[in-house]
């Protein structure tokens, strides 16, 4: 089938078996390997990318289905000679170790700073009603559904804090 | 001109002498950028002209023969072929050189690999694998279970003195039964083969952590000379032991592309890694401790159960650190290996301490407890000064500093008696454990060039698995050529580069490490020839060389880039000192009074492990050491269906790796240490120490937390809420 | 996966296609075709279609089928009048599953066990008759309330849970029958005879809505024990919705996730607390009612008195009784 995706800004028509997942179109059509299979089953998130703005599993999604979609994968971030804020803290604060999640984990944060600007609550939000904290916990929480087997988790958190503002987040800060 | 040096004795402290300042130091990863980027290629990343796809086939039955009947497939889309020549039965085991299990027909556990399907496009490839008929022929003496066990198999581990005796003389004593479920290593990238063949050689991306061993194992597996293979793994996504060893994608790989003449790539699925290659036996294990009035050991036991398939040479080293650790003059130690139709046992992080450091430092708790001793003060009363069964001499063992300053740092003064501490809904409480974990040093070669315009080049065959090497192997070379680290690049991963230790048993630091310190050494004499000093006098800073009265731009000195090889072995100071990496691991835990669920709020460790050529790396590879032991003492169990040894929960779902939320606040110190024994670099292994006994302390944290021993791993609510008060 | 023909449907009647298997978010239904377990031959994209509103009514709050787990948790209605659905929400998977994961599709989860999910093994649901491996083998996560002899699954679900103490309604668009709705009790059946069936859903029917009545009076909360502490499903989930006046409890709606093949709610336990003024020995009471056909299949026998414990401690908090 023949679909059109608008990916990382630019429009890319592809004529896939219609069993193709959006990660595998990024990574056996388009050349685009940084987004990565760690399961093809939803269940580690190394393959989060976003769609039409949001995080999603691309693995657990037809490519068929977001024919028209904006996507944008890590390749639609910084260069490795200009990096986003977000990939820069990634460096300095060791928020990785093999880096396989890596682009997961850093979509999945970008996806998450959003979240917290439209007021989204999480599992552990005391006050469902009321405007999250951005708080390592809440952090956690909400980056979860990416598994990092080195378990560089103290660095991610460090480095979602710590390039939240230039990323965009206007939610309040924890107190400290 | 290669430097050779076998360690045989212990080495002055070049690395303390050179001023450029850029070893130890927290430094980000040099390839850093292309990881974030996503632009840092892994094995199934790699394109090749003309590739196919293949598709792993896994045995639907426990123990048989099959066959696999191809007509059933050959009309469907895209169908290239299904091989099974050659097929190997699991992942090779760490450093065998050689091809595993090669089975023919015959099906040994559920699971196996038994097919590879190659068609034009992956999603094809499923498909057909999935609907490929075989025909099976199944034998019905499949043994799956522990329980299932009639005869288990002597061990010829001796005794030392008389422990029953012991056991009878002590004030106080500890025999206990631990459990352990199966361990997955879990590493994020699955492993990947892409196979490409010009004439008879072979060249293979692969994922995979010590390639000198493995381009062995691909060779043989596949009958041909090891020179023909030419295996690349410049990113390796993750390894945990899993990688150790040649994986059964090689093979499949390699086979079909010779068939059909065009490179074919095979990526296991998730299912496939928790199959094929090798996880970490369950164990059972007893545990005595005899103890004095005083706390002091006067005999120890660890006797351990575990299980492989036939002809599989690993067993987990359970009682490795026991060995060494503590005291006592009576010991005893027992291993028994069944066999079971299973998948392959073999190396995941930590092999030994892993789980025989649980039991171990459970049981010191225990001990703790009984006689009314802090469980530091007990440790450091057991420290020995001579290893207990050897007499050897210890090399360098900061145990008491970790222990005592760890102690300080935590707030361990704060710890109160068992079940005392309550907020709201959880108890709250503390936990201490030892942690070991014996260093190794292995043969190892390098490049390492230097330019005149000041950079230089760093070549081996070994892996980052993630765990520093680009790193620590730029800023050696930087530190002892006086250069910007920036200015050094490093080439890892192709085995056309000098033959290297790999990656696995925490040596990959200090062996591969140590050779480039050797190739920079050489390097450092001819500088000091060309500059007319003694090469003690010389001294690099900057792109500058100083020596007598002399000081040159390296330019000056050089008009052409000057290559030595380094070559490190291991020699007699390892006949001379028992070495390890030590330290301890202490753990704030807070019970839910309801429910039983365990949250980890904080952990310190505090490690020495002789020199520490990174801060930065070297913290990354103990928060993971920590947040496996979360895993260890909580979360993490292989379930094998006793009827048909089957994985029951081979997915990422059902195996609960520890997720962010699981982990609280992780602090990390270093002691300040120098191992003279281990390496001319001074350095020791960090990755396992890291999660030696940091279970044990989450768990003792539990007992500290509510009075519920745990005994039977993982510690997941149903097996603490039925124990509370 | 097998090949299909995709689909876009572009009104309802498109998606009533008795020869179409329906996919909305599809991060159940993909995992499913990937292993064989599921497969089409031919899938309704229905992602197009107009059913991604949240409206409210004076009686009632009607979310469209296609309103993703995560707009719906983040919903200011929800969130304030309806804090059981949106706990429960967030409680569930992850928030790249949430924002994929619709609300219709969320509720026809397929009910989860290993063996149904390894294609090398027996199952009744998968391949009817040929047996439950489950029963005698690795249960630890099944049920232990509601199985049949054929099938110990649970079903996975944590929105529908909170659904199910809300008195929410499913409104169907079925091509045999029109429009129905249906509370999730009539929706869901248990495994009995034919594990494969897990609804009364027909080929071609099309939840278009569900819809939540009034917001019920008194305290609500979710309450979920798992294995880790997030990103796994529930080995016992409470969703309760409690109100006391002048000491004693005047309504209750209680149920529960990771016990059954379905999400559970059995009225007797709540006619037990109903009228009486709440107390350790009354829930203890409401647990014996709940339990009292509870059966365990070794691994999971513990769940009989998690379950216990967790409604205990939830009742405790929603009346504000000292355990």
């Amino acid at each position: 089938m023949q679909i059109t995706l608008t990916v990382n800004g630019a429009a890319r028509e592809v004529d896939i078996d219609p069993r193709t997942t959006l990660l595998d179109v990024m990574r056996h059509h388009l050349d685009l390997t940084g987004s990565k299979k760690g399961c093809d089953h939803g269940q580690c998130g190394a393959c989060t990318m976003l769609v039409n703005g949001r995080r999603i599993n691309g693995c657990l999604s037809l490519a068929v289905m977001h024919d028209g979609d904006e996507i944008t994968t890590i390749e639609g971030l910084g260069d490795p000679g200009n990096l986003s804020p977000l990939q820069a803290a990634f460096v300095r604060n060791d928020g990785y170790q093999c880096g396989y999640c890596t682009p997961g984990q850093i979509m999945s944060a970008k996806g998450m700073y959003d979240e917290f600007n439209k007021g989204w609550p999480s599992h552990v939000s005391d006050d469902l009603t009321a405007e999250p904290n951005f708080s390592t916990a809440e952090i956690k929480e909400r980056m979860s559904g990416n598994l990092c087997r080195c378990s560089a988790y103290p660095g991610i958190c460090k480095a979602i804090e710590e390039s939240a503002e230039e990323e965009g987040l206007t939610t309040r800060k924890a107190a400290e | 001109m290669t430097e050779h040096l076998k360690m045989d004795q212990v080495q002055p402290h070049l690395l303390d002498e050179t001023g450029q300042g850029v070893l130890s130091v927290p430094m980000p990863r040099p390839e850093g950028p292309l990881k974030v980027t996503g632009r840092a290629p892994y094995a199934a990343e790699y394109k090749a002209e003309g590739m196919a796809t293949g598709v792993m086939v896994r045995a639907a039955i426990t123990k048989g023969t099959y066959a696999v009947d191809t007509a059933s497939v050959e009309d469907m889309p895209g169908y290239l072929g299904v091989f099974t020549d050659k097929m190997v039965r699991n992942a090779a085991q760490g450093t065998m050189g050689t091809n595993p299990a090669q089975m023919g027909d015959k099906i040994l556990y559920l699971g196996q690999p038994i097919a590879v399907v190659v068609a034009e496009t992956f999603e094809q490839a499923r498909d057909i694998a999935a609907v490929l008929k075989v025909d099976y022929t199944e034998d019905d003496d499949a043994v799956c279970d522990f329980d299932g066990v009639s005869d288990w198999p002597d061990s010829d581990k001796p005794d030392q003195g008389d422990l029953d005796q012991a056991m009878s003389d002590a004030t106080f004593t500890v025999d206990s039964m631990y459990t352990t479920k199966p361990h997955n290593s879990a590493a994020m990238e699955p492993h990947a083969a892409l196979a490409e063949w010009d004439g008879d050689k072979l060249t293979l991306h692969g994922s995979l952590q010590m390639l000198g061993y493995n381009r062995d194992e691909v060779a043989d597996s596949l009958g041909i000379d090891a020179k023909n293979v030419r295996l690349l793994a410049p990113y390796v996504g993750g390894g945990f032991g899993s990688k150790l060893g040649m994986s059964p994608d090689c093979v499949g790989a390699a086979v079909a592309a010779k068939a059909l003449g065009r490179p074919v790539r095979v990526v296991l699925s998730r299912n496939n890694v928790f199959e094929m290659i090798v996880l970490r036996t369950a164990t059972r294990q007893r545990l005595r401790l005899a103890a004095d009035k005083d706390g002091k050991l006067l005999g120890l036991g660890q006797e351990n159960w575990q299980s492989n398939l036939p002809d599989e040479p690993m067993a987990e080293p359970v009682d490795l650190a026991t060995h060494f650790l503590y005291g006592g003059e009576n010991r005893r130690y027992g291993q028994h290996v069944a066999i079971l139709n299973r998948p392959a046992s073999g190396s995941v992080r930590a092999p030994g301490e892993a789980v025989g450091m649980l039991a171990l430092e459970n049981a010191m708790d225990e001990l703790a407890e009984k006689s009314g001793i802090d469980p530091i003060e007990l440790r450091l009363r057991n420290i020995p000064e001579k290893h207990p069964e050897t007499g050897v001499q210890y090399s360098a063992r900061s145990l008491a500093e970790a222990l005592t300053e760890g102690a300080k740092a935590f707030g361990w003064d704060k710890r109160q008696k068992a079940g005392t501490r309550r907020e709201g809904e959880w108890y709250i409480g503390m936990g201490v454990a030892s942690a070991a974990r014996t260093n190794i040093l292995m043969e190892s070669r390098a490049n390492v060039t230097l330019n005149p315009d000041g950079t230089a080049l760093v070549q081996t065959d070994m892996t980052d698995i993630g765990t520093g090497t680009y790193a620590i192997l730029g800023q050696i070379a930087a530190e002892m050529l006086g250069l910007d680290p920036q200015k050094v690049t490093v080439e890892l991963g192709d085995t056309d580069l000098p033959k290297s230790s790999g990656s696995g048993g925490s040596w990959g630091a200090a062996s591969a490490g140590s050779s480039v310190f050797l190739g920079a050494k050489a390097i450092r004499r001819k500088l000091a020839e060309r500059l007319g000093c003694d090469v003690e006098a010389l001294r690099l800073q900057d792109g500058v060389a100083t020596g007598g009265n002399n000081r040159r731009p390296l330019a000056e000195l050089m008009d052409a880039p000057i290559t030595e090889e380094g070559h490190i072995e291991p020699g007699q100071t390892d006949e001379d000192f028992h070495q390890a990496g030590y330290g301890a691991h202490f753990a704030e835990v807070a019970v839910n009074a309801v429910t039983g669920e365990v949250r980890v709020r904080r952990m310190l460790a505090a490690m020495a492990a002789g020199r520490i050529l990174n801060h930065q790396t070297a913290t990354s590879q103990v928060w993971g050491g920590q947040i496996w032991g979360i895993g260890t003492a909580l979360t993490e169990a292989i379930e094998h269906d006793p009827r048909t040894g089957h994985v029951v929960n081979n997915d990422l779902a059902e195996y609960h790796v520890p997720v962010n939320l699981d982990v609280g606040d992780l602090e990390v110190m270093f002691i300040d240490e120098r191992d003279d024994a281990s390496s001319p670099i001074q350095a020791k292994g960090i990755g396992e120490l890291g999660l030696s006994g940091a279970g044990a302390a989450v768990t003792n944290a539990i007992y500290n937390a509510c009075g519920v021993r745990v005994y039977d791993y993982p510690a997941t609510p149903d097996r603490i809420f039925p124990h509370l008060p | 996966m097998k090949s299909f023909d995709y689909v876009r449907a572009s009104g309802i009647a498109d998606a009533q296609d008795t020869a179409g298997r329906i996919i909305a978010g599809g991060t159940n239904l993909i995992d499913l075709m990937k292993h064989q377990i599921e497969t089409p031959p031919k899938l309704v994209d229905v992602t197009r279609l107009e059913m991604t509103e949240i409206e409210q009514s004076a009686h009632s709050l009607r979310i469209g089928a296609l309103v993703t787990n995560s707009d719906l948790a983040a919903h200011d209605t929800v969130r304030r009048d309806y804090p059981v659905l949106s706990r429960a929400l967030l409680a569930g998977a992850s928030g790249q599953l949430r924002n994929k994961a619709t609300t219709g599709g969320n509720l026809l989860q397929r009910t989860r066990c290993p063996y149904f999910y390894d294609t090398t093994q027996p199952c009744n649901k998968r391949a009817p008759g040929s047996g439950c491996p489950a029963k005698e083998g690795i249960n630890r996560i099944l049920a232990v309330l509601g199985t049949s002899p054929n099938c110990i699954a649970t079903h996975p679900s944590d929105m529908a849970v909170a659904m199910r103490a809300l008195d929410a309604r499913v409104e169907i668009e079925s091509p045999n029958r029109g429009t129905e709705m249906l509370t999730l009790d009539e929706m869901y059946v248990l495994p009995g005879d034919d594990p494969s069936k897990e609804t009364v859903l027909e080929a071609g029917d099309l939840i278009t809505a569900v819809h939540l009545p009034q917001p019920p009076k008194g305290k609500q909360t979710y309450r979920k024990v798992r294995d880790r502490s997030s990103y796994a499903f529930a080995l016992v989930s409470v969703a309760g919705i409690v109100d006391v006046e002048d000491g004693k409890i005047t309504e209750a709606a209680l149920a529960f996730g990771g016990l059954a093949p379905r999400p559970w709610r059995d009225g007797a336990v709540e006619d037990v607390l109903v009228g009486e003024a709440p107390s350790d020995a009354l829930f203890d009471k409401a647990a014996d009612v709940l339990l009292q056909d509870a059966q365990g299949f070794g691994e999971n026998d513990f769940k009989i008195p998690l379950a216990r414990r967790t409604l205990k401690a939830v009742l405790a908090e929603l009346t504000g009784v000292t355990q």
